[in-house]
């Protein structure tokens, strides 16, 4: 085959498709210290790292949670945190039957020459960190590409750089025992249409599997993180059906069938709105040869977030929001989603941030 | 979406759909004036037009066997012959429900500076001639791009000319309402092994859907014609039926999206029993195969049938059956139902191999 040999390949291909049950998603509580202390401030909490620690905390012992969940991303600091009664996260986790997954990269960096277009950083020593992680209980690992639409953007130059960093980085975690999350995030900010962000998503995603066939990636092994294909953040919305048939379509135009699962991003949609999406994504009749599911952040947390407010008393009532947004989001990988979740306080507002920085 | 805006595009994603149907496939019947009198002189038949002309008459008006066959394959003279009676070509198929497909390429021609590696030829003039064609009456169309394993081969340039002609001369098709058959067969000559030949598959598809996108083909509206993943010819080693398929499917599923409705093998040099009975084995596998798997066989369909003809109308009624006995076989294999049955016609296990073969 064109893969390389690893000899992590079994492991590697039943932990992706594992991450890809149905019912099941992932969690993406990868917030680095800067973005979380963004997220903190924002409910008046100070950013500090007792408080990030209890807010995993909460989120990764709300009962009930870990059975809609197959993964969760961490931060490094995360990764190495125990829950107020020392027991390590990475523990919880695995006894809940969720694999622990980490951030890898370390950002963007600007490509001169370019009208603000970025790549992502962190090849340097990845093979180090990898085996690490592995040690420390890790077993998937994310990188975000970022890639945006405008008059001349994405330049096949940012294409190009973002798709082969992609790959390096995939082989590199396969080496050493990780499912590497393929994400390559195009933004939603801009007017464009949906048939732009189609056009548009199709040759970044045809870009990234030449890369990773020439990388050797044993596909297998490998989750895509792609965004969902809509309309610009400025243009009109549109139905969550027509949304999932245009993100269908750009997969099944590029997305080879030996990729296990497909975890969409959230991008700047609300909780509702992404559970609504994805869920008419599970409903659409046409060939779906890959698990369709999630990886969301903000859309899982939001309510969560609000309805804490960093406060001890307010523990329980957030871990009954979390739940919701669980349950919800568990549902819409089978199509099942009735629409009914128990909206919290701030589940149907909109989490876009233009130019989003993690 | 990333392809480009085709007035006949409904109805190329409808034509590609159709020649997937489950018990159909295509006969490929586009053997050039050149290629045709090497097969009449092994059965010591003149290469004239009325042989031609009556050969594929023989073929395309076998009781029963049309209904197994959703597309044929043809060199430019036979889209405009008729039957002895008069009656188009074109027309007796597409009463049949079969498509009329093309073959629009120019032969293949040597890469300089490599070792023996071709590119094919055919682009110039290419949009009129599809035009002409689809005018005819033709619905689809065969490019072919040649590569070979070797020590150093496929080297890079020829995956991405071969790649990118093949790409070019797709979106061509599409412009002018012909669906079009991508195929880069990857020739099975060598003592490589299977993994050795998975491996390039693998990488010559890769390349081939990246030029696709590139050009903004509607991969709706194409089918794949690729080899299955064999060892070499050569090869010390063979390998069973299933062990083909496993190599075969899972290649496709690493490289093929879904979005593809049809892949059509090619035979390449192996006998109308190996070629029928792989692809029943490929049928018959478990997991993923979101497009439809069936043949688009040329020596696999009418080996047997030539030899039980020999140029002789007296034979033509057991010509005939020797046909409709493959035609059925093939059938069975796209839905996995091949029980190895098949009448086996004179030569039908006779290995197809032609070293380094040319149409």
């Amino acid at each position: 085959m064109s893969s390389f040999t690893s000899k992590y390949a079994d492991e590697l291909i039943a932990n992706a498709a594992y991450i890809g049950t149905p019912g099941k998603g992932i969690l993406a509580a990868d917030e680095s210290t800067g973005t979380i202390g963004k997220r903190l401030s924002s409910i008046n909490v100070e950013n500090v790292e007792s408080n990030r620690r209890a807010l995993r905390e909460l989120l990764f012992t709300t009962p009930g949670a870990l059975p809609c969940l197959s993964g969760v991303i961490l931060f490094e600091e995360t990764l190495y945190q125990k829950s107020s009664n020392g027991t390590p996260f990475v523990d919880i986790l695995k006894k809940g039957g969720v694999l622990p997954g980490i951030k890898v990269d370390k950002g963007t960096v600007e490509l001169a020459g370019t009208n603000g277009e970025t790549t992502t950083q962190g090849l340097d020593g990845l093979g180090e960190r990898c085996k690490k992680y592995y040690e420390a209980g890790a077993r998937f690992a994310k990188w975000r590409a970022v890639l945006k639409i405008g008059q001349n953007e994405p330049s096949e130059l940012a294409i190009h750089e973002n798709a082969y960093g992609l790959a390096r980085y995939a082989v590199i975690c396969q080496e050493n025992g990780l499912v590497p999350i393929v994400e390559p995030e195009i933004l939603v900010d801009g007017s464009h249409d949906i048939h732009k962000c189609a056009a548009v998503t199709e040759r970044v995603l045809a870009a990234c599997y030449k890369a990773l066939s020439d990388h050797h990636v044993l596909l297998e092994g490998t989750l895509l993180k792609p965004n969902m294909v809509t309309p610009g953040s400025e243009s009109a919305k549109v139905a969550p059906e027509v949304i999932a048939e245009h993100t269908v379509r750009a997969l099944q135009r590029t997305v080879p069938a030996a990729v296990p699962a497909i975890v969409f991003l959230s991008g700047g949609q609300s909780e509702e709105e992404a559970t609504r999406n994805l869920n008419a994504m599970n409903q659409l009749k046409t060939k779906k040869p890959w698990s369709l599911s999630f990886s969301f952040g903000r859309a899982l947390q939001q309510s969560t977030l609000k309805t804490w407010g960093g406060k001890e008393e307010n523990v329980k009532k957030a871990q009954e929001a979390f739940l919701v947004r669980c349950k919800a989001n568990s549902e819409a990988t089978l199509g099942a989603y009735k629409g009914d979740a128990q909206l919290g306080e701030g589940a149907a507002e909109s989490l876009h941030v233009k130019d989003y920085k993690y």
